[in-house]
């Protein structure tokens, strides 16, 4: 296997700066993401993370910098066509469609990556080439038990898993995850903790997450962000041992760094 | 899921509905009324008009508030074509499609890059625009209307002069434009269209290009409800700017609403209350607009998802006394003028009847519950 820091990243950013106003969110944000890797971007809040989950993803145009995937130059590349090459997200405040069934819910996700949707007779909802693929997915998650339920009767920790399981039925090369664990409890987190675990590999992951925890047990590196900016980038190992991070975020959170050890 | 099990209720009592329309004709020659076939024409091609906003209002979340125009495309096309002389409804027809379709691409393309009460608006704007457009052509007797002289002909094979004729093509019509709206709202196409409403955002996360889905929706309805123009023209042989006016376009929503927005047979449910009810209260009073109003705002606080919304959570109690209600009015009104006091009292009887063994089984249910509590 050749060196992983030599092959192209799957994802590389270049000097990304977005402001809003006066506030610089985004401050002269460099990053690679390596094939296979979960790398997860930790910092305290308002750091600017999901300003930097918007301009990965299209939602935000940034004013300086630029972002490439697999080589190629998506910086002002609509959403629905960075979806198409092979990026996905979740989202940190559940976004699914709430009056469909949770099968339903992925089925959408599926057919978004099957060709043109201007099909007008076929019910969609016997249409095995969407149904499987999403049955699948809902069981990589774990929620195959729940697939006919409607999704807003589903629980907190089952939205999150839904999301998940929306953004992995696209098939992506890369996913960005905004805080899969946010207001989870214990039981749930650990939960999604394996299960994240067990797509490792198969898809290249960007984890942002608040829970320390879960991070230095999923991460293989770490990007920590200080007002826009990324201050240190390295392993779990690399990061604990930071002095800079340990001053500018990890100060009071020292405990929880050394409960994670 | 309660809401499905519900389901066939709706859908059998739609085909009921659907069952009584299609014996109007009979009814109307057995009973000597021709004004009943009239009054229920207009029914069937509103509702197939308020089927057309369904699928953009309650599938798709798009408020349009100018949709009376296209109504007034498709009866332009035909009343301006027969005053050309061109009476072949194979050219007609089809014209009168196109048109509305392309009415509806533009007003689409320029709508919907807006959003919320900005969507609302700007239809609206276009719509009365179109209206103008009506009222200014004075070749066509501008805001007078056009006589239409002789209906689309159809080379003998449907003779539109034949009345009960008219009424069973603009029946299939709806009947057609139910099936279509089926089909399209559980395809792959009607899931985008709904799941656009209820999250677009997350819809172009996950790859759809959402525009392009929701114009087209846009443009069949608009062809749909130029067919229900179409059919206006012909059955009424006039058309005029008022065919569009924006209290039309109102008017099509407060049906789709009473109906039940999103709903497959809510727009037919709510075209039919509608009209009735705008009959009978008119026939009352010229401040009929009084009673109506409130009417509907009790609908809207007391049955969400209208009468469709109301039938799926199985409240039959407030439908029947609503229908026990209407008809008794009816009757009481009839009697004074015509000769419907007899079937309207009986079916007031019918409905107050079921109503009151539904309450009564309830209430001993109820009962029962609180006993084994």
């Amino acid at each position: 296997m050749s060196d992983p820091a030599l092959q192209v990243p799957v994802l590389k950013v270049d000097g990304l700066i977005k402001r809003f106003g006066g506030l610089t969110a985004t401050d002269n944000l460099s990053l690679d993401i390596r094939a296979g890797e979960i790398h997860a971007v930790i910092g305290p809040n308002g750091a600017g993370k999901t300003t930097m989950i918007g301009q990965l993803i299209g939602e935000l145009r940034p004013d300086a910098g630029t972002i490439h995937f697999m080589g190629r130059d998506i910086t002002a590349m609509p959403v629905h066509l960075r979806s198409a090459i092979g990026i996905a997200r979740s989202f940190q405040i559940t976004s699914i469609f709430p009056n469909f069934s949770a099968l339903d819910n992925v089925a959408l996700a599926v057919q978004a990556h099957d060709g043109h949707s201007f099909r007008f007779w076929a019910d969609a909802r016997k249409d095995l080439g969407l149904r499987e693929p999403a049955m699948a997915a809902l069981e990589q998650v774990g929620l195959s038990h729940r697939a006919g339920v409607t999704a807003s009767a589903l629980s907190h920790g089952e939205h999150r898993q839904l999301e998940i399981a929306m953004a992995l039925a696209t098939k992506p090369k890369l996913l960005l995850l905004d805080e899969p664990m946010a207001g989870m409890g214990p039981e749930d987190s650990a939960r999604m903790v394996t299960m994240l675990r067990g797509i490792k590999g198969s898809v290249t992951i960007l984890l942002i997450e608040h829970d320390m925890d879960a991070v230095f047990a999923l991460a293989d590196r770490i990007t920590v962000l200080v007002y826009g900016h990324g201050i240190a980038t390295g392993t779990p190992d690399d990061i604990r041992r930071n002095e800079q991070v340990r001053q500018a975020y990890l100060g009071d959170e020292t405990p929880s760094l050394q409960g994670a050890e | 899921m309660p809401a499905l099990m519900h389901k066939p209720v709706t859908t059998m009592i739609a085909v009921a509905l659907l069952g009584l329309l299609a014996l109007v004709p009979i009814a109307a020659e057995a009973f000597d009324d021709p004004f009943m076939l009239t009054l229920f024409t207009r029914i069937v091609i509103m509702a197939i008009a308020a089927v057309s906003l369904n699928l953009i209002l309650g599938y798709g979340g798009m408020v349009s508030f100018g949709h009376a125009a296209y109504i007034g495309i498709g009866g332009y096309t035909v009343g301006i074509l027969a005053h050309h002389g061109v009476h072949a409804a194979w050219i007609q027809w089809p014209l009168a499609l196109l048109m509305s379709g392309l009415t509806a691409l533009l007003i689409g393309l320029l709508s919907l890059r807006t959003k919320g009460i900005f969507f609302i608006m700007i239809t609206l704007a276009l719509a009365q625009l179109v209206y103008y457009l009506g009222n200014g052509a004075y070749a066509y007797g501008g805001d007078d209307g056009l006589t239409i002289l002789k209906r689309s002909d159809f080379g003998g094979l449907i003779d539109l002069n034949h009345r009960p004729t008219l009424y069973y093509l603009c029946w299939a019509v709806l009947v057609a434009a139910l099936y279509l709206c089926y089909r399209t709202v559980n395809s792959r196409f009607g899931m985008v269209l709904q799941g656009a409403k209820s999250n677009d955002r997350r819809m172009a996360t996950i790859g759809f290009p959402v525009f392009r889905y929701r114009l087209t929706a846009f443009v069949i309805a608009g062809m749909v409800c130029g067919l229900a123009g179409v059919l206006s023209a012909a059955f009424t042989d006039f058309i005029s700017p008022a065919m569009m006016h924006w209290s039309r376009s109102g008017d099509l929503i407060v049906m789709v609403v009473l109906g039940g927005m999103g709903s497959l047979f809510g727009p037919l449910f709510g075209t039919v209350a509608f009209l009735l009810l705008e009959e009978i209260l008119s026939s009352w009073t010229e401040y009929w607009k009084i009673v109506f109003g409130p009417i509907l705002v009790l609908v809207v606080i007391f049955a969400r998802g209208g009468i469709d919304g109301a039938l799926m959570r199985g409240q039959a109690n407030i439908l029947m006394a609503g229908c026990a209600g209407f008809f008794l009015l009816y009757g009481v009104h009839s009697a004074y003028e015509s000769d419907w006091l007899i079937p309207t009292a009986i079916l007031a009887a019918a409905f107050a009847l079921v109503w009151l063994a539904k309450w009564l089984a309830d209430r001993r249910a109820s009962a029962k519950e609180a006993g084994h509590v």
